[in-house]
């Protein structure tokens, strides 16, 4: 049996103290890392990718050395990975777990999905409202359309 | 500090729309003053709307300001491709205030942002035109006397028409029950009754006029268009089923008025026109009262 928390199988390098992102989808795992801007990060990184999950398909995970996110800052993610969990690490050591959840507002992520909205036509950075979490549904600030789930895109 | 704009109905507060349609109240009994003597009101109009321009620039007269601006992009800087931004930020310059109609979706919102200047949107594609609705509220209530408590009769294209929405939701304001005529192709979307139901709203809808006509306090028309239907043999159906005569006003309310936002095509036959309970063209001439109300709320004048 492999064990995550044992050094030893640890399938990406355990680190000292940082933020660990597990429960990504294989799929997102590189738009999580634009999102979060982890390209520009210059601290260790170490990320593995299409490992297998217990609950569902193919997973990645991200290990991000001497980086604490906000609250703000990590829900960013939550709509490109809604079933992420963070391992807040120190000296080893998980000391705390937290989940991401969608925020109210969404600002520079998403594409409205109207193709008449001025988002599309102008360098605008689009502005939405959470009008539903779970299926996620977004109000844009500017057009007022809906984008719904299955036309989310990420920009 | 951002100027206030007017971009979509819902900026506005109850009370601050009862101010606006008192206002217009003022204007209707007084309509020449010399508020805006000295300032300068831009109408840009990247897609022509004759009637929505001519209104705005004849409240501007009115009060003594003056207009410049452009009828269509074609001969504005846009065929040269500028961006709205420039446009916008060059404009600001000239002006005391813009009235921006353009065919993109979120345009007149994004204008807002950067003008330093108070910006009201006169149509933004199929999104908002709070000037159209608050002018129509300002109709209801001058004819009814109020605003609470109405039957309003929706007829027509109630999938596209913006008009029927932006009043729908300002409606609901004032407990409003709603009675929607329309072919099925043009259904009330779901998302509005959605929204009246989560307000316990009640609303009908019938695909017969004649059903619910007599109910109304406000029949409010609009325009059924060929281009709307996917099958021109359902078009060709439904095309007179949403159509008003003198004849079908016989037994409707006594103080009932039809509206339209205009312009009418044949949905309203001819011979109503000299019926009292036709409204259209008296709403059209609110139209200037209420912008007048608008542009001085705006500018914080008066």
């Amino acid at each position: 049996m492999k064990n995550e928390n044992d050094p030893k199988q640890l399938l990406v390098s355990a680190i000292e103290s940082g933020t660990v992102i597990d429960h990504i989808p294989a799929t997102t795992l590189f738009k999580v890392i634009k999102i979060l801007g982890l390209d520009r990060i210059r601290t260790q990184i170490t990320f593995g990718t299409n490992l297998d999950s217990k609950t569902h398909g193919k997973k990645a995970i991200i290990k991000i050395a001497g980086k604490f996110f906000e609250d703000d800052d990590i829900n960013r993610i939550a709509l490109v990975a809604p079933n992420a969990k963070l391992n807040i690490i120190r000296d080893y050591k998980v000391i705390e777990k937290r989940v991401v959840e969608v925020p109210d507002t969404i600002s520079a992520i998403a594409k409205c999905m109207n193709p008449k909205c001025i988002t599309n036509f102008e360098k605008v950075t689009t502005r939405f409202r959470v009008v539903s979490k779970k299926p996620v549904a977004l109000k844009c600030h500017y057009c007022e359309k809906i984008t719904d789930q299955e036309r989310l895109e990420i920009i | 500090m951002k100027p206030r704009s007017l971009v979509s109905i819902d900026d506005l507060t109850t009370e601050e729309i009862i101010k606006i349609l008192r206002l217009a109240a003022e204007f209707e009994k007084d309509p020449i003053r010399d508020i805006l003597r000295g300032k300068v009101v831009a109408t840009l109009f990247f897609e022509p709307s004759t009637r929505t321009r001519l209104s705005f620039e004849s409240a501007v007269n009115k009060l003594g300001g003056k207009v410049i601006g452009f009828t269509d992009s074609s001969s504005s800087s846009v065929t040269k491709g500028e961006t709205l931004n420039d446009t916008i930020r060059t404009v600001n310059n000239y002006v005391d205030l813009i009235v921006m109609r353009h065919p993109i979706e979120g345009s007149a919102r994004y204008a807002s942002e950067i003008a330093t200047v108070p910006v009201i949107n006169a149509g933004d594609g199929a999104n908002q035109h709070p000037t159209q609705t608050l002018l129509d509220l300002y109709s209801i209530q001058k004819t009814q006397g109020k605003l609470e408590n109405l039957n309003i009769c929706m007829v027509g294209d109630l999938k596209y028409g913006r008009t029927v929405h932006s009043l729908l939701m300002a409606m609901s304001r004032w407990k409003t029950s709603f009675n929607f005529v329309a072919p099925e192709e043009l259904k009330m979307p779901d998302e509005y009754k959605l929204y009246l139901r989560n307000l316990g709203l009640d609303y009908y809808e019938t695909a017969d006029l004649n059903e619910v006509i007599n109910m109304a306090d406000i029949i409010y028309m609009t325009r059924v268009q060929r281009e709307r239907f996917s099958d021109p043999m359902e078009y060709e159906k439904v095309k007179n089923a949403y159509v008003l005569h003198d004849h079908m006003l016989s037994e409707t309310k006594p103080g009932m008025k039809i509206l339209h936002p205009l312009p009418r095509v044949n949905e309203i036959n001819t011979d109503v026109d000299s019926n009292e309970k036709a409204y259209y063209f008296e709403q059209a001439l609110n139209g200037v009262f209420t912008r007048q109300a608008i542009i001085c709320t705006l500018l914080g004048l008066k």
